[in-house]
């Protein structure tokens, strides 16, 4: 019981050192550009990914830190998206971030701090340790949003991520305590086995689930608590951005495992309910309003709160059938991944465009985009026909997983929400088509040469490379997310 | 076939990799080189279709040229490809038709040459894909990926409306496969495969194969185009491109036909059989009604679009026929049709880019000063008619003649066809290439060169060629085709 078992966690110890390191150095630093800092960010994460990865490969399951920290694949891979998303965030928004004045030190830090509440996150076996960790994320990319302080849309955007998600860690807490009351424990695999026992109050359990639903909704950004998600994403400096939109998904899946499936998996009857209903709402919201928008920042918000959509529904058909067990969270897992790999590449693409004292956010800044750079034109053309799921990119196939698990419930409801879903798909490529359209059929609005920021292009290639090859070979993928989710469900 | 052949592989990648080649590098400082690139790149494309034709056994009804590749494990997809009878044309045409494409885009299209051709080869590749592709996803995979290519070329380089025909299209389509794609995973979780053969031979109930029937319905009538849902090729046409409407016409609206026949009609037999009367009603209406709308027709590019949809019209109403006859005819029509209304749109082309109107108004007497390429248009639009001798008669006539067999009055119906047809297709000749000169924008013109002259030169011979010796195309086709009527006629309830 009373096992510490330090080398489950050395990924997390590594990050808190670096995280302290970096925040030392940096005071140290007088470079404009912070090279210093940069480059030892960059080395710490690629320690950390791969340390992930390998015990990813190892493939063992254990427990750490007294059992308040689980030790699996699925843990592990998530957390190794994570780390590999913060790094290329900070590639794409060095440049960003230096014309904009915020590329301190603290940017690198509070990076490290959320991507450390990350791992946190996803690693939790324990009520508090789950929360703990999703405060430590969050209080940082609170800070981020207000980097900028004299901007005023990035306050407000900062003032309303904060007050917002405060909300919402209070119901997610609430929601927790009311499990505690219900069960007598805090510690994830026993609340597992007493609510599969049966012997709880069953009304304050279905109060506890409705908070932390509606907790992990807000963090998720799912329709009907999803207000906050347009407007940080807007006001928010792009960098901050992107912080927000890619690591914090996975992190967000990961408690919705941990919480939902490893803990409550009891009541999943009533979960499950409660995810579809979410799905609906944010499948028919997020498509609907990305059409009107002509930000590109706040369409992609609208869009990614459909993607959440997509993969609520893959998360809410997981235990129905048997033989179904894990297919539906895998594939959510899959989707999810996917998804934070072209939005890197999206919002990337946003700060590339970006320069001093321009945003790039609007629709009209990406107006003939392919005469100006056809290369760049053709990447942010991959990454659009990924969201919109068309092969052969791997969105694609994240749609087509999910569907899959859908379908192999027998269920004549599910067949029914695939049948809704894929149709709301074909309302969702119209907006994507739309920025294909303005690149390629519009003529340039924007005469000013574009920046070659040398390691962000390569990257930004790379990452193009990477949502096309994963679609035509996804196998490999698919097979890591089935395996991480078997893994973490039969611990 | 336990050999591996990469014949068919190499007839889909290989004009993928040039179009890529010439999207990364190249530029319109040396357009020239880009062009030749893009010819070469078409032509060794065709040269590796070349094998599917002199190596197919007309014999058999099994796959030939197979090739089998565990692909995605966890849902046992497989890189699977392969072709029969049914199929075997339509590599060969794909390739032949791009290679046409490529020189009719050749001194018109000046503006990003590279990413024009390299268009049209990858799109050449993904559309032999399609018609090789012998599991669910990968078929899907192809089907899908050929939209983005036709939706930028439809919206770069198509005329003032390029963007709402671009949407229409790219949409219309969407909203059809979407609904199969459904289809295609709930046949994966009833089969535990992809395999469109082991499909074939799944067992379903009647209701199953209705909702299945009318999932790849979806697809494929948007795709031929059936009435109603046709809507979108008139726009898509006018506004395409020539080479855009060549490559839509000639290959593009038989994936929807081939659909019927790889998907729809050996999956779901029984529902087939039961829906038969509703897809030959609508077909019929399309012979019939599109052929009244066709005769209406300001625009030329519109009269052989609608034109195009009333010749799709016989390729489903054979398809459903359940003869061989109709099923062989249906696919006689395809590939003439793909020979003839490429041809048309070609002519239209050189007529467009001489004059830059597409108005049957605008024209007439083109005769008296374009001769060389009267000759050629009035050949085109009789084979278009289905002028005995000429490729677009074998089919009509395999087609009627299975409807008549079938009943008598669909057999009347559809033959009205022929004289609709000839109706609205002679009238335009008419307008357009007959009488005195009666403006200047024809008074100017001048007759085709030498590019051009090869072009229509080649497609000539080969219209000529298919309507006086259909033998070597119904001749591969009658195995498969035997055996899929066959295997259509055993119920699988």
């Amino acid at each position: 019981m009373n096992v510490m078992n330090w080398q489950a966690v050395a990924p997390e110890i590594v990050l808190l050192v670096l995280a302290c390191a970096v925040t030392l150095v940096d005071l140290f630093v007088k470079d404009s550009r912070r090279r210093p800092t940069y480059w030892l960010t960059m080395l710490g994460l690629a320690a950390v990914a791969g340390l992930h990865l390998g015990y990813f490969n190892a493939g063992q399951a254990g427990y750490a830190m007294n059992r308040m920290l689980v030790s699996d694949q699925m843990g592990h891979l998530l957390a190794f998206f994570a780390t590999v998303s913060v790094g290329v965030t900070l590639v794409y928004g060095q440049h960003y971030a230096a014309s904009r004045e915020i590329l301190k030190g603290e940017l690198f830090s509070l990076s490290l701090f959320s991507l450390l509440g990350i791992s946190i996150m996803v690693a939790g076996n324990h009520l508090l340790v789950l929360y703990l960790g999703l405060e430590v994320m969050t209080l940082s990319l609170y800070a981020m949003v207000a980097l900028r302080r004299d901007n005023l849309m990035a306050t407000e955007a900062a003032m309303k991520y904060f007050v917002l998600g405060a909300l919402s860690s209070g119901f997610l807490l609430y929601g927790l305590s009311m499990i505690y009351g219900a069960t007598g424990s805090l510690s994830v695999p026993e609340i597992f086995q007493i609510v599969a026992a049966g012997e709880i109050n069953k009304q304050v359990m279905a109060f506890g689930l409705v908070f932390i639903v509606a907790g992990l909704a807000f963090k998720l950004g799912a329709v009907p608590f999803h207000m906050w998600v347009p407007d940080v994403y807007h006001g928010a400096p792009t960098v901050a951005t992107l912080l927000i939109a890619s690591a914090p998904k996975l992190a967000a899946f990961g408690i919705c495992m941990r919480l939902l499936v490893e803990g409550l998996l009891g009541s999943a009857v009533d979960w499950q309910m409660m995810l579809i209903a979410l799905a609906i709402g944010s499948l028919v919201l997020g498509n609907l309003a990305a059409i009107a928008q002509t930000n590109i920042k706040r369409m992609l918000a609208y869009s990614t709160i459909a993607q959440i959509g997509f993969v609520l529904l893959g998360l809410s058909c997981g235990v129905v059938g048997a033989t179904a067990q894990s297919t539906g969270y895998s594939a959510a897992m899959f989707y999810m991944v996917t998804y934070v790999f072209t939005t890197l590449g999206t919002f990337g693409m946003i700060m590339l465009l970006a320069r001093e004292g321009y945003e790039a956010d609007t629709l009209a800044s990406f107006a003939g985009l392919n005469r100006r750079s056809p290369l760049l034109a053709a990447l942010m053309a991959i990454f659009m026909f990924s969201l919109a799921g068309l092969p052969p990119a791997v969105g694609f196939y994240a749609k087509l997983v999910v569907l899959q698990a859908l379908i192999a419930t027998g269920d004549s409801l599910y067949l029914g929400l695939a049948i809704g879903a894929v149709l709301l798909s074909l309302v969702g490529a119209f907006y994507y088509l739309r920025v294909v359209k303005v690149m390629y059929f519009d003529e340039p609005q924007d005469a000013a040469p574009l920046p070659v920021g040398g390691d962000a292009r390569a990257l930004m290639v790379a990452n193009g490379l990477a949502v096309l090859v994963f679609g035509l070979l996804p196998g490999g993928l698919m097979n890591w997310c089935a395996q991480a989710v078997l893994n973490a469900v039969s611990t | 076939m336990a050999t591996q052949s990469f014949v068919l592989s190499s007839a889909i990648w290989l004009p993928i990799a040039f179009g890529l080649l010439l999207l990364l590098a190249g530029r319109d400082q040396h357009a020239g080189m880009v062009r030749w690139t893009a010819l070469i790149g078409a032509l060794i494309g065709l040269a590796a279709t070349l094998p599917v034709v002199v190596g197919f056994d007309n014999g058999t009804a099994a796959m030939q040229f197979v090739e089998k590749t565990l692909w995605i494990d966890r849902f046992h997809v497989y890189y699977h490809l392969g072709v029969d009878g049914i199929s075997m044309w339509f590599v060969p045409l794909t390739a032949f038709i791009t290679v046409i494409v490529v020189l009719a885009g050749w001194e018109v299209i000046t503006e990003r040459v590279n990413q024009y051709m390299g268009a049209f080869l990858i799109l050449s590749g993904l559309m032999i894909g399609v018609f090789s592709a012998l599991d669910g996803l990968l078929f899907y995979v192809f089907f899908e990926a050929t939209l983005i290519p036709m939706y930028i070329i439809i919206g770069v380089w198509g005329g003032p409306r390029r963007v709402y025909a671009a949407f229409k299209f790219f949409l219309y389509t969407l909203l059809g496969s979407l609904l199969m794609l459904v289809a295609l995973a709930y046949l994966y979780n009833a089969s535990g495969s992809f395999d469109i053969q082991a499909w074939h031979r799944l067992p379903l109930d009647a209701h199953t194969q209705t909702l299945l029937f009318f999932a790849f319905f979806a697809a494929f009538a948007v795709k031929v185009p059936m009435w109603p849902v046709h809507t979108w090729l008139p726009d898509a046409h006018v506004e395409a491109p020539t080479g855009g409407s060549v490559v839509l016409a000639a290959i593009m609206l038989k994936l929807g036909c081939y659909g019927f026949l790889r998907f729809s009609l050996p999956i779901t037999p029984d529902a087939s059989h039961q829906w038969a009367p509703l897809m030959i009603t609508l077909s019929l209406v399309a012979v019939i009604y599109i052929g009244l709308v066709a005769m209406v027709q300001q625009d030329m590019k519109k009269l052989v679009a609608y034109s195009s949809i009333a010749h799709m019209g016989f390729v489903t109403l054979g398809t459903f026929l359940f003869s061989s006859l109709g099923i062989a005819g249906g696919l006689v029509q395809m590939i003439s049709h793909g020979f003839v209304s490429g041809a048309m749109f070609l002519c239209i082309g050189v007529l467009y880019d001489r004059v830059h109107s597409r108005e049957i108004a605008a024209y007439g007497g083109v005769v008296n000063t374009m001769p060389k390429f009267a000759a050629f248009a009035v050949l085109f639009a009789m084979a278009n008619c289905g002028l005995p001798a000429t490729a677009g008669f074998v089919g009509e006539w395999m087609v009627i003649l299975g409807a008549v067999q079938h009943d008598f009055w669909v057999g009347l119906l559809a033959a009205t066809a022929l004289i609709l047809g000839a109706a609205y297709t002679l009238w335009m000749v008419k307008r357009v290439y007959f009488g005195p000169v009666t403006n200047d924008n024809v008074r100017t013109l001048t007759d085709l060169n030498r590019r051009e002259f090869w072009i229509l030169g080649v497609l000539a011979i080969a219209v000529l060629w298919m309507g006086v010796y259909p033998k070597p195309f119904t001749d591969a086709m009658n195995a498969s085709v035997n055996q899929l009527i066959s295997h259509v006629g055993q119920s699988k309830l």
